[in-house]
């Protein structure tokens, strides 16, 4: 097969430059992709793999260099133009309109009379979907799709414009293993008919898996082209990240562990009447990594919301063990009956543990009591959170920082900068009317320092960051406020090799802090290698909670279509 | 019978709002949430009274039309009446959606900020031109706008009132009688235009290519331009366009009240009822001329009812409440496709990141 592909170059870039602002996005990028390949772009975040193909489809204009299709000078000024060439772009945010029926999304723009044609688009689609093995219902309204179809959607409606030059950016990151699967036939079948295909990612696996060649950038630079038959996922790496990089994750052993968080007999009920979650027990402990794994849409995000009062009426409940302090006595500003009033309520004891009771005590006898004995102050509070709203569990220590698909959805506003985004978290505090600026200034130079946030300055609207720093800037602010229980939902999503690790590094470190630490992950690999105990989620159930450092990714994939047994494969064998 | 002989004047007055809210439905669901359809409303009017001066000046000498007879001459003059006012009033109203359409969709001036602009600078247009127009003086002026469009005006006699349409015979010979229910059916034609015209933009909006387009561009621009629509024209054609239509409703609101003008405050008023009836329509141009005549019916019934001043004032209010009735109704139940255009009010710019 290699050999046929040599000789017919399909595209071929040549020294695309392309700037925005002062950031150059792509520097002369030189490259050819061949007719029937199916070709992997691959780079870290912001390296500028999606620049470069929005570019062909049309979206930007290069400034500077030239593309050839089929050897020919072109000039993409527009989406129609890159139609004329005959090349679809699948965006990674479904450029799809949710009130539209499937087939009026297909025939949307289409210029051709006889094309727009409901009724011969409507055959015509049907050929489509029985050539390359789709299955779509074609008067669904696109908000009643998963995202799976909406995806089948998105490259029927270049297939039906006649593309022969098809771009996928990031077409695997919101589906499930099984998805993937389904993806991956469909475009081995495209291949064998003669289309070029050109897939951004940064899954390695997936990489060597599905493709042909693999061009990789770094930058905004063009590095190299190799054949996947011919190269490793470290090589690849090393290719994409410029040094060698050391992929382990120091896991600390647990310790002074405390039973924080107990979710009890936790039971959701969305609007349809479905349960969402159903039944949930678990408990979070100080000092150790709960992860939560489970395929997509499982109840994690519903689990976590409901624990940070987001998702209130459940049934259950969640039990929060609050450490407030666990010191000896000291009695600076405490005034006698205070500390005779907390000794009822059981706050002193000795260090066995028997409580101590000062009552008929004198002031100076309790002085000298506790002079001499070692007396321990301990005044852990018990919190439901059912009954308290998120801004209160916010204040008493429980963190929740969800990574949403688009990651602007959740947490930050876009048009504000960093500082503002900040004081988000902490604008209630202080006194007086206006707010004040300094300590969130100094947390966003902290963030941006520590977690190395490319920003020209900490006055930059976060939409204008590229993804992976935006997700910095959200994942960091939660961590600042060291948190004693910590929930990070797909902290690492889209992120590149580098930033995850440092999340991975800072998510242990909150561990060894004494946080309990929840974390929400897509990749079995982290999960285990992170963790100490993985929750494993299946269908708004727990399937099982296992030991990260003794369990396998096939025992967790098992748990995680423990309720589908009629599915023929599980998560975890397609994730190897 | 106190209501039965409101409606010819309720149905007068939901003429108003339909245009008004046709013409913003269509740019709203091409995206652009224009506020400035009460000032559009009154740049409507100037066109529509410059339309009715030229009509009087220049045609009406020649071929006056009478309420006895009507013949082919009465018949042309009467169809260059309604073809002049419709003419300029569409023109002045598609002039304020250039400007709203160069602003918001050109320069990516925020909409909410930029209609507002319009509603004021409109009622100022409208109040100067109108009292212009209308006074002494006015006469020429108008001769001076005459002449730049290349007509010669003579010096025609007029009723002291002649600027305006109450000179000639509107009615389309439908059936006039006493009978009020009858009388419902002898409307100036601009009514029955105007119904024919909510249906026309239904379909279009709903049944042809044209029409998906402008929604996907009004859904969200991105994906309508990755499409390869042209999100720029079609935000532009459907903002002029419908500007354009909701002048004829300024033009029609002098129809109705028969010439007289008091400035432009009831215009304005009528406006913003109209932005209104979009969301209490669901912006469906259909259910928007049943909505039209509610509005106008609880709008105008207290002035047929004998109640007291507050009871009226009371009941002009309903519609509001009733709009806002609908958006706490739609917003808890609906489903996505009685919400507002995904991208209404928000700028599409191709390369922003």
């Amino acid at each position: 097969m290699e050999n046929i592909v040599q000789q017919d170059i399909s595209i071929r870039f040549e020294n695309i430059t392309k700037t925005f602002g002062s950031v150059i996005a792509n520097e002369k990028i030189t490259f050819d992709v061949y007719r029937g390949e199916i070709l992997s772009l691959l780079g870290e975040n912001g390296s500028g793999k999606t620049t470069l193909m929005n570019m062909l489809s049309g979206i930007y204009f290069p400034d500077e260099g030239q593309i050839y299709i089929n050897g020919k000078k072109v000039t993409i000024a527009s989406p129609m133009d890159a139609f004329k060439h005959k090349i679809g772009m699948v965006h990674q945010h479904f450029k799809l309109i949710d009130v539209f029926t499937c087939l009026e999304n297909i025939v949307l723009g289409i210029a051709d009379k006889e094309k727009a044609n409901k009724n011969n688009a409507r055959k015509a689609i049907k050929e489509l979907c029985d050539r390359y093995g789709f299955e779509i219902n074609l008067d669904k309204k696109v908000y009643d799709l998963s995202v799976s179809e909406k995806q089948t959607l998105e490259i029927l409606k270049t297939l039906y414009r006649e593309a022969e030059i098809l771009i996928l950016d990031e077409p695997t990151a919101v589906l499930t293993p099984i998805e993937i699967r389904k993806l991956f036939s469909v475009l081995s079948n495209m291949r064998k008919d003669g289309k070029t295909i050109i897939i951004i990612t940064h899954k390695l696996n997936e990489v060597m898996e599905i493709s042909d060649r693999v061009a990789v950038l770094r930058k905004g630079q063009y590095i190299d082209t190799v054949k996947t038959s011919q190269t490793s996922e470290a090589q690849l790496t090393e290719m994409m990240v410029g040094k060698k990089i050391v992929l382990d994750i120091g896991r600390t052993e647990p310790k002074n562990m405390e039973d924080r968080l107990f979710v009890e007999h936790l039971t959701l009920t969305d609007k349809d009447g479905t349960k969402v979650l159903d039944d949930v027990n678990f408990i979070a402990r100080s000092g150790e990594i709960l992860g939560i794994a489970g395929i997509a849409g499982s109840g994690q995000r519903e689990l976590l919301e409901a624990i940070a009062g987001v998702k209130p009426g459940y049934k259950g409940d969640v039990i929060f063990n609050r450490p407030k302090k666990n010191l000896p006595v000291s009695f600076f500003h405490k005034t006698y009956r205070e500390v005779v009033n907390m000794a009822k309520k059981g706050a002193f004891h000795y260090e066995n543990g028997t409580p101590v009771d000062f009552t008929g005590m004198s002031s100076k006898k309790i002085k000298e009591l506790v002079n001499a004995e070692k007396i321990i102050f301990n005044e852990n509070e018990i919190y439901n959170l059912r009954n308290l709203n998120p801004r209160t569990i916010r204040e008493l220590g429980v963190r929740l920082s969800f990574v949403p698909e688009d990651r602007l959805g959740m947490g930050l506003v876009g048009n504000m900068d960093l500082v503002d985004n900040m004081m988000l978290r902490s604008y209630r505090k202080g006194k007086g009317i206006a707010v004040n600026r300094k300590k969130p200034e100094a947390l966003a130079e902290e963030i941006v320092h520590e977690l190395d946030v490319v920003t020209p300055n900490l006055h930059t609207p976060v939409r204008k960051l590229s993804g992976g720093n935006v997700q910095k800037v959200l994942v960091g602010r939660e961590i600042s406020s060291s948190p004693k229980v910590l929930m990070a939902a797909y902290p690492v999503r889209g992120l590149d090799i580098n930033s995850s690790y440092l999340i991975y590094n800072l998510l242990d470190k909150e561990k060894q802090d004494g946080s309990a630490v929840i974390f929400v992950g897509e990749d079995l690999d982290v999960l285990l290698a992170l963790c100490d105990r993985i929750l494993v989620m299946c269908e708004g159930k727990v399937s099982g909670i296992v030991d990260a450092r003794t369990t396998t990714k096939e025992e967790v994939g098992l748990l995680m279509t423990k309720k589908n047994e009629d599915e023929e494969e599980t998560g975890g064998e397609s994730n190897d | 019978m106190a209501v039965l002989s409101s409606l010819p004047g309720v149905i007068t007055l939901s003429v108003v709002f339909l245009f008004g809210c046709i013409g913003e439905t269509i740019s709203e669901k091409a995206g652009n949430l224009n506020l400035g359809i009460p000032g559009i409303m009154c740049f409507g009017v100037v066109g529509g009274t410059l339309g009715s001066l030229i009509y009087m000046r220049l045609i009406y000498p020649v071929m006056p039309v009478t309420a006895n007879a009507f013949g082919l001459v009465e018949f042309i003059s009467y169809a260059l009446l309604i073809l002049l006012g419709i003419v300029f009033s569409f023109a002045f109203g598609a002039i304020g959606g250039l400007i709203y359409s160069f602003l918001t969709t050109t320069l990516k001036a925020n909409q909410n900020v930029t209609g507002l602009a319009i509603t004021t600078f409109g009622a100022g247009i409208g109040d100067f031109f109108m009292s212009l127009l209308r006074s002494g003086d006015g006469f020429d002026l108008c001769e001076r706008v005459g002449k730049i469009y290349g007509f010669h005006l003579t010096n025609a006699t007029l009723s002291d009132k002649g600027l305006i349409y109450d000179d000639a015979n509107w009615h389309m010979g439908f059936i006039s009688s006493n009978n009020p229910v009858a009388n419902i059916f002898s409307q100036p034609s601009l009514v029955y235009i105007c119904f024919i015209l909510a249906i026309v933009v239904f379909i279009v909006l709903n049944k042809t290519r044209i029409g998906l387009s402008l929604r996907a561009v009004g859904e969200n621009p991105a994906t309508a331009d990755a499409a390869g629509i042209n999100t720029d024209k079609y935000r532009y054609l459907a903002t002029i366009v419908g500007c354009g239509i909701a002048g004829i409703g300024g033009l029609f609101y002098l129809i109705k009240s028969q010439g007289s003008w008091d400035g432009t405050y009831e215009l304005q008023s009528y406006g913003w009822m109209t932005l209104a009836l979009v969301i209490f329509t669901i912006w469906n141009p259909l259910i928007a001329i049943a909505g039209s005549i509610l509005f106008a019916f609880l709008y105008s019934i207290p002035s047929y009812l004998n109640v007291d001043m507050v009871t009226g004032m009371f009941l002009t209010l309903t519609p509001y409440i009733v709009t806002v009735v609908v958006l706490i109704f739609t917003s808890i139940f609906g489903k996505k496709n009685v919400l507002p255009p995904g991208s209404l009010g928000v700028n599409y710019f191709r390369e922003e990141r």
